[in-house]
């Protein structure tokens, strides 16, 4: 059952709490306290955090770390514990055990210092239903204690979102954007978006990761989490991979998508050849498909006795490695 | 004061509509008053000697012929009852209502402490049940002087007093509920409404039960008892507001540990 895990888990990919350390070797930013001391500072620190729901669970030994001024993916299927994560982050649910620190901050006892700094866009954009859009961002800012008209108003100009609709008359689209304008607009320093972009459209999408992408440039982390593996690898520089309650994976997003793991098609033949390493076999039009991680030269070997007209021999791609993390028989 | 301004305006509608319904049968049992005090007088007797119906609700004692004997048991049913209908909607919905309508997340993940928004969702139903009692006491004065009559003011103001301790009470109780809970809140409050009230009807009937007004805040707002004493019983309004202090801190314990989903 470990077997395919570790073909496609790339010698130099590192476990899940040396990658951690990894990413925080990878953008660590050493700043001096007060006192002179060198203190290491994250975004999001958490270690071994678990969470139970009775006996269920919800997610196990989570480790990890995000930089300050990161933009970091937080990838999986649906139930896969993202949802959980961010919520025992944010303070919503009490951790079964381990601890977290948001922006150097304890997520238990300095909750409210954490989420003045904080900006959420939850996954289910609910708001009261009988105010005005307008109404309910101000209703965030006050609870917030500030005056955001200025940038509210820049946002919603931004996003194209009408201010004086009810809230009961938008579209899911539209009710994400209220989420956004809330979640912006007192330009928090970490940002945690729980599967953001569902319901946009592809336009304002872009909109949407252009804005990140400028609070990101102007030093805000950002801690996104989706099942939609192309947003993860076009916006973030960090990812972390979430199935079962576990981290799978942590690493740099662009060699996430690496691996000794090889895509083959072959052509002329209804069967791969008998040797160990194949996996994903799926048959073609007039060959097989499969990913291959053994060693090459039993491949060509074992080849060059079958009656193959043809091959191809390439990276997989990422859907295709994730899938394999996703899918957990193939673990 | 942010969520105590948003609570109140959210449910501004209903206050309007429960206060208006709940003062007008006010407005209009006091006013109709003076046609059916005559009757009353002779019906008094028939009231009196209706046994087990009589004594549910306390006309075995009382003068029905009365304006004051009249008010504590008509007036005492519609504000009474209505009261602590509004006042368990209140408190059952005052915190559930975030998880059920899953506005929880939006409200919880701003910097106020989970103390700090009980709190003020808990006086925001405190708000709204002294301007509904308030509106109340106004009616009734303003209808007992259009009609001429002028009731003995201590026991007025030892009757509204019962009736806004009840339905504090009984918002209390709702709202310790309320932090347990994450739907299906209106059926609960009314449900316990309900119960209270026929709980004090059956300790009412017989010595054997009157236990029983220990356990519902309608044990205290006995027009009979209020009128004939003075006052309200003072054990029975101790342990309601024992069951007040449970209920609120209740709310405050639980919500310090829910995880809100």
């Amino acid at each position: 059952m470990r077997t395919d895990l570790q073909i496609l888990r790339l010698p130099e990919y590192p476990s899940v709490n040396a990658c951690g350390i990894d990413c925080r070797q990878s953008a660590r930013m050493v700043i001096s306290n007060q006192k002179g001391l060198n203190h290491t500072m994250y975004a999001i620190k958490t270690d071994s955090l678990t969470k139970y729901y009775g006996t269920s669970r919800g997610i196990t030994d989570i480790s990890l770390t995000v930089s300050e001024g990161d933009f970091f993916g937080f990838i999986g299927p649906n139930g896969a514990g993202k949802s959980t994560t961010i919520r025992s982050l944010l303070g919503l649910i009490a951790p079964t055990s381990g601890s977290a620190e948001l922006l150097g901050m304890d997520i238990r006892r300095q909750k409210n210092k954490i989420l003045k700094e904080t900006g959420y866009m939850p996954s289910e954009a609910s708001f009261y239903r009988d105010m005005k859009v307008r109404e309910v961002i101000r209703y965030s800012a006050a609870l917030r204690g500030l005056d955001c008209q200025k940038e509210a108003a820049r946002l919603i100009d931004r996003l194209e979102l009408d201010p004086n609709k009810k809230i009961r008359e938008l579209s899911l689209g539209n009710r994400k954007k209220v989420s956004i304008v809330c979640a912006l607009q007192h330009h928090p320093r970490l940002l945690i978006l729980d599967e953001p972009t569902s319901g946009l459209d592809p336009l304002m999408q872009r909109e949407f990761f252009t804005l990140l992408n400028e609070r990101n440039a102007n030093g805000a982390a950002i801690f996104l989490s989706s099942h939609i593996l192309s947003e993860i690898q076009r916006y973030c520089r960090h990812a972390a991979v979430i199935r079962e309650g576990s981290i799978l994976i942590c690493d740099e997003t662009k060699h996430l998508g690496h691996t000794r793991a090889k895509q083959i098609t072959l052509f002329g033949v209804s069967a791969p050849p008998a040797i160990d390493g194949i996996k994903n076999l799926e048959p073609t039009e007039d060959g097989v498909k499969f990913l291959y991680s053994g060693d090459l030269q039993t491949l060509l070997h074992a080849l060059s006795s079958m009656p193959v007209t043809d091959m191809n021999m390439t990276e997989p791609d990422m859907e295709d490695i994730f899938m394999h993390y996703y899918r957990s028989d193939d673990i | 004061m942010t969520i105590l301004k948003h609570e109140l305006k959210q449910g501004r509608n209903a206050l309007i509509i429960w206060t208006a319904v709940i003062v007008s049968m006010l407005g209009i049992c006091i006013l109709i008053y003076p046609e059916m005090g005559s009757q009353m007088t002779e019906l008094s007797g028939a009231f009196a000697n209706m046994g087990g119906f009589s004594a549910a609700f306390g006309m075995d004692k009382i003068n029905f012929g009365e304006f004051m004997g009249f008010f504590s048991v008509e007036c005492g049913n519609i504000l009474g009852l209505g009261g602590a209908f509004f006042a368990a909607l209140l408190g059952i919905s005052a915190l559930s209502k975030e998880e059920k309508e899953h506005t929880a997340e939006f409200l919880f993940t701003h910097p106020l402490s989970r103390n700090k928004i009980v709190f003020q969702k808990g006086l925001s139903v405190l708000v709204q049940i002294i301007i509904l009692n308030a509106m109340a006491i106004f009616i009734c004065l303003l209808s007992a002087f259009l009609i001429g009559e002028k009731p003995d003011i201590r026991s007025l103001a030892m009757l509204f007093l019962a009736y806004l301790i009840m339905q504090i009470e009984t918002a209390a109780i709702c709202f310790g509920v309320s932090a347990w809970i994450n739907g299906g809140g209106p059926g609960i409050g009314l449900g316990s409404a309900a119960l209270f009230y026929f709980l004090n009807l059956v300790s009412n009937l017989t010595t054997h039960a009157e236990f029983l007004k220990f356990f519902t805040p309608f044990g205290y707002t006995d027009g009979a008892d209020i009128l004939i004493n003075g006052s309200l019983r003072a054990e029975y309004t101790a342990v309601g507001l024992l069951f007040t202090a449970a209920g609120i801190a209740s709310a405050f314990w639980k919500y310090q540990r829910k995880d809100i989903m």
